[in-house]
């Protein structure tokens, strides 16, 4: 680790003011990607902006209406075992509970991870696939505009989530298949219906983050079971291919966590 | 048996300590003073050092030292050595290049020691090490064996211009050539044994002290076999004579045997001390222990099995290319080689049997010992090919397997190993009892109407354990005696420290030891203490691998407790006043045959320092005695594992559903201990086989640099174990034990490739059999069936 200078905020409001005169400056979440990086002396930020005594006022889930509200420094393990989020979004509960280890759980926050933008975190598949809204200090941003690419998304300098919110869907699953060695998601497939909108969410697969399956979308919006996918599968264009998985088993991987998500989704 | 003696499954007395976190590790020694190094690393995996310039970094904050292969060059510090001299078919001593602690000119792999900062923290030797300006010329990488042989190739060390070590062979290659003659099946295969990377969960540290008022030095180190280091530190690398060098290996967190080795890190450590002025320490983090921990297996085989028209086995031929990394590590020429090929006959008899092996150097950290050396790789290829050949002959591989078992002991083997005694059948009719394999297809037709695949495979596995008799292993090239030494020392209380050369880092020694002592010297467990690691309390030792404590280790201890009751009978005469033939030990008293007269063994060790009773007569005071033990073979553990697993065809995902092993470790002195051994073998030799490989890219990076990448098994991918024994036991040793360590690591992995290759309709699956390999295997399975 390099040096940095370290401060700590109570406020999303102070926290952005000190990332505006900071130009290098790092929002510190739960600090599960950034400390590794850091230690490793991969990142080297001149300064870290803990957000962690703003927790009272940037963390907690609330339902209302038809919407569940989760602010960004909700830990995931507060995220898997809420009430609330288990009758309303029980797949985003079931998510939450998939991340990492029970250390990263009770670390780690939604904002963050939807921050980073990692390719192969969960919650950005969830938040695609359920039409989420991120809010930020500044503006509210909807899902299909804010991941914009491999660690990359629509928050500009110093823009900060403040919180996320989901629409409650009718039906929804996760399936993940986890990478064998990191537990990463190698390919992760979020299916939501709410309405007569379907969305598919593939997540750890694309060579540029999550995206939306449209095939799959198209299908399912037709009829919401497993057999409105038969002989849809994806394509292996685009999809990552490392030592762990080429693109054609990704692409393959694709259409059976879909299937099972969908089967899922509906009880079976 | 008592509750704390021999055969009872005590509970670890070190689990104390190591459970409410008060274990003393190498990195939980701090000297007054102490000083801080980091090693600057090679990031190429081959490369000249045009120029080194330290200027910058020497003038950091902090800094105490910057050194470099000049520096040690000047200082006359000798190089890292391998102590087992293998010669090519030729005759000619194996071409060991140079191995310098500190890179002399040229860099090997990515990892390889450049120079090393010390400063006063560890932040700033390594803020300077990032000022220290290294003009490389990088040069071509080899990192495939096949590469490395071919005309052309880069030539990693000048003594050898094809990187060949050696081209070594073992066996009667007429008599075998004969078979595959006359052979009726000839079954072929082709195998990698996937190389791994140790992870023990302690990464390798050392302190280096320096006392200038007696010019001695003391390393606290990670080691398994703290005298060998300290012998190989004083008498090769010139550190200083061994009177002057003290070794200290204090709580071990685990080793495998990456920690039997002699590195660049310690040898710096303790060299720089008296350098600088300073206590030097070094700990590496996770992903120095990924690039500089010696590697393990890492094989290219062919190999081809003789079938008579009967199913027997006549002849056995097998080629292996082991990659031994950039330099030869210190025990890395024996593994392939000596502690491989003679164990090639595994279970069966084969009467005729040809390996050769060549040695290729890599650019890739060194390849050395770990867990089971050699004897996994071995069993791999036996087993691998037993079961094709059964399948391919339509047979039933566990009737096939029993039809060509080995009946009759002693037998001599025509690969050096005379297995001294076993019963293999019986191991492997309880294992498909226990397995219950009458019945396999029903379970493999309930899967299926699942749309999964069983799959059933068997590990039919010997192994050689002790490393030892001196006579033997020094005939082999071995450059050490492979004894063990012990000392028994028993304070005028009656209670006792026992000093063993065996080193314990996850074993249980200061258990399975005290319960030798307590059960012979019929004493309380709690009075025995089990001293180790430390050359300035035990004299000498050679160390714990290759399962050798037990064996090995207890037998010196077992001998020396021999001693101590021969004088505690002459004491005791004194004090009952009779002859000392005529004295009896038993249960912890000594009594005069044939009366009632009775001393216990606390008042004997009590007399035997007050000595008033025996004062001026013809018997020393005090009760301490020691005994070296070299054995008259090696032991042969053998066994039964079973692996019944189940597949995803769709995902690919193996799920191991039951595991059966029946194993045969001589006499046991603690089940619990024991059965936490085999799992822990098992657990590894299943990440082998399902999840572990360490890969190079083309241009010699370690892709799997970390556990992102690189997959460790854990708790969810491994099943509950179905444990059983029988014994035979070990008639080499007094205590009739074999050794249990690596038994798990070395029958596993052919176990699952078998069930997966069974499942999938004996489709060759190489290791690590990950989702993806067992899913486009299962395609082609499920196409097949579908073309039928």
């Amino acid at each position: 680790m390099y040096q940095f200078t370290y401060h700590r905020v109570d406020s999303a409001r102070k926290a952005a003011n000190l990332a505006e005169k900071n130009e290098d400056a790092k929002f510190l979440a739960g600090g599960m990607t950034l400390l590794p990086t850091m230690k490793q002396r991969l990142a080297s930020p001149s300064a870290l902006i803990d957000l962690n005594p703003a927790s009272e006022k940037l963390a907690g889930i609330e339902v209302k209406g038809r919407n569940v509200h989760i602010g960004a420094m909700t830990r995931h393990y507060d995220v898997a075992n809420s009430k609330d989020v288990q009758e309303a979004i029980p797949a985003l509960a079931e998510l939450a509970g998939m991340i990492g280890d029970p250390a990263v759980r009770h670390r780690g926050t939604i904002g963050g991870s939807v921050a980073n933008n990692d390719p192969a975190a969960d919650y950005p598949s969830a938040c695609l696939a359920l039409n989420a809204t991120i809010h930020t200090n500044k503006r509210k941003i909807s899902a299909d505009e804010f991941f914009t690419g491999l660690f990359e998304t629509a928050l500009e300098p110093g823009e900060l989530i403040t919180k996320i919110v989901f629409p409650v869907p009718s039906k929804a699953a996760y399936m993940k298949f986890p990478n064998p060695a990191s537990r990463y998601a190698m390919v992760g497939v979020f299916v939501a219906k709410k309405g007569k909108d379907v969305r598919v969410a593939v997540t750890g697969a694309g060579s540029s983050g999550v995206f939306r399956a449209g095939k799959f979308e198209a299908a399912l919006t037709a009829k919401f079971h497993v057999k409105a996918l038969e002989g849809v599968s994806a394509s292996a264009e685009g999809l990552n291919s490392d030592i762990h998985a080429d693109a054609a088993y990704r692409a393959h991987l694709i259409g059976v966590m879909a299937r099972r998500a969908v089967n899922k989704a509906n009880g079976k | 048996m008592s509750a704390t003696g021999l055969g009872a499954s005590v509970r670890r007395k070190e689990d104390l300590r190591f459970i409410t976190g008060r274990g003393q590790y190498t990195d939980d020694i701090n000297r007054p003073g102490q000083a801080y190094a980091y090693f600057l690393r090679s990031p190429h995996a081959h490369a000249e050092i045009k120029s080194l310039d330290t200027k910058a970094a020497r003038k950091a904050d902090g800094v105490l030292a910057v050194l470099t292969g000049d520096d040690i060059a000047a200082d006359k510090v000798g190089g890292l050595i391998c102590g087992w001299m293998i010669h090519s078919k030729d005759g000619s001593p194996m071409k060991a290049g140079a191995h310098p602690a500190l890179a002399q000119g040229k860099v090997r792999y990515v990892g390889d020691h450049v120079a090393v900062v010390i400063a006063e923290t560890l932040a700033q030797a390594r803020d300077a090490s990032e000022k220290i300006k290294v003009d490389y010329k990088v040069l071509p990488a080899v990192v495939d064996m096949n590469d490395a042989v071919k005309k052309g190739a880069p030539v990693i060390h000048d003594v050898s211009d094809n990187n060949t070590v050696y081209n070594w062979h073992l066996g009667d290659k007429a008599a075998t050539d004969a078979a595959f003659a006359k052979a009726k099946h000839v079954t072929k295969l082709d195998l990698v044994n996937n190389r791994l990377v140790p992870n023990a969960m302690e990464p390798r540290a050392a302190v280096g002290d320096y006392e200038p008022g007696t010019e001695s030095f003391t390393l606290y180190t990670t080691s398994q076999n703290p005298h060998v280091a300290r012998l190989v530190l004083s008498a090769f690398i010139g550190i200083a004579p061994e009177h002057k060098l003290r070794v200290i290996a204090p709580d071990v967190g685990g080793g495998f045997g990456s920690k039997i080795f002699i590195y660049a890190e310690e040898t710096v450590c303790v060299w720089a001390a008296k350098k600088v002025g300073r206590p030097v320490k070094w700990t590496a983090d996770r992903s120095e222990a990924f690039l500089s921990d010696a590697h393990g297996r890492d094989h290219l085989t062919h190999a081809e099995l003789a079938l008579d028209e009967k199913g027997k086995m006549i002849g056995l031929r097998v080629n292996t290319k082991a990659n031994l990394g950039a330099y030869l590590s210190t025990f890395s020429s024996s593994v392939p080689t000596y502690l491989y090929a003679p164990l090639l006959s595994g279970q069966y008899d084969i009467p005729a049997i040809y390996a050769e092996v060549d040695g290729i150097y890599t650019n890739t950290a060194p390849v050395d010992a770990y867990r089971g050396a050699g004897r996994p790789e071995a069993t791999f290829v036996v087993e691998r090919l037993v079961e094709i050949a059964a399948r391919e002959t339509g047979a039933d591989p566990a009737q096939f397997r029993l039809k060509n078992f080995i009946r009759t002991f002693p037998h001599q083997t025509p690969v050096i190993m005379a297995y001294d005694v076993g019963n293999y059948q019986a191991a492997l009719e309880k294992a498909l009892e226990m397995a219950d394999y009458r019945n396999i297809g029903k379970r493999k037709a309930a899967s299926a109407r699942e749309g999964k695949l069983r799959g059933i495979g068997f590990s039919a596995y010997i192994e050689a354990c002790g490393i030892a008799p001196s006579a033997a292993v020094g005939s082999l090239g071995a450059g050490v005696g492979l004894w063990e030494s012990a000392e028994v020392r028993v304070n005028p209380i009656g209670t006792v420290e026992v000093l063993t050369g065996s080193h314990s880092h996850g074993q249980g020694h200061e258990t399975t030891f005290a319960q030798l002592v307590s059960d012979r010297l019929g004493i309380p467990i709690d009075n025995v203490s089990i001293v180790h690691g430390d050359t300035d309390k035990v004299q000498m030792g050679m160390g714990t691998y290759g399962s050798r404590s037990g064996a090995v280790g207890m037998s010196a201890i077992f001998k020396a407790l021999d001693k101590v009751i021969a004088k505690g009978k002459k004491v005791a005469a004194y004090c009952l006043e009779a002859a000392a033939d005529d004295i009896d030990f038993k249960d912890g008293k000594f009594s005069v045959k044939g009366t009632d007269k009775e001393i216990d063994f606390g008042s004997v060790a009590l007399q035997a320092y007050i000595a008033h009773k025996f004062s001026g007569q013809d018997l020393e005071p005090g009760l301490k005695e020691g005994a070296f033990w070299d054995p008259t073979n090696f032991t042969f553990p053998a066994g039964v594992h079973i692996c019944e697993l189940e597949i995803d065809p769709e995902t690919g995902t193996t799920r191991i559903d039951h595991w059966t092993a029946v194993d045969d470790f001589g006499r046991v002195i603690n089940p619990m201990i024991v059965e936490g051994q085999v799992h822990g073998g098992i657990g590894q030799g299943v990440g082998q086989a399902l999840c572990e490989g360490a890969h190079y890219d083309k241009s010699g990076q370690l892709v799997t640099a970390s556990f992102n990448d690189y997959c460790m098994p854990r708790a969810d991918d491994l099943p509950s174990y179905n444990v059983g024994m029988t014994q035979t036991p070990c008639p080499s040793n007094p205590l009739g034990i074999k050794g249990c360590g690596e038994a798990g690591a070395i029958a596993a992995p052919p176990a699952v490739i078998n069930a997966i290759t069974d499942a999938v309709g004996h489709e060759n699956v190489a290791m690590p059999a990950t989702p993806l390999a067992v899913w486009r295997a299962a395609q082609k399975a499920v196409m097949k069936k579908a073309a039928e």
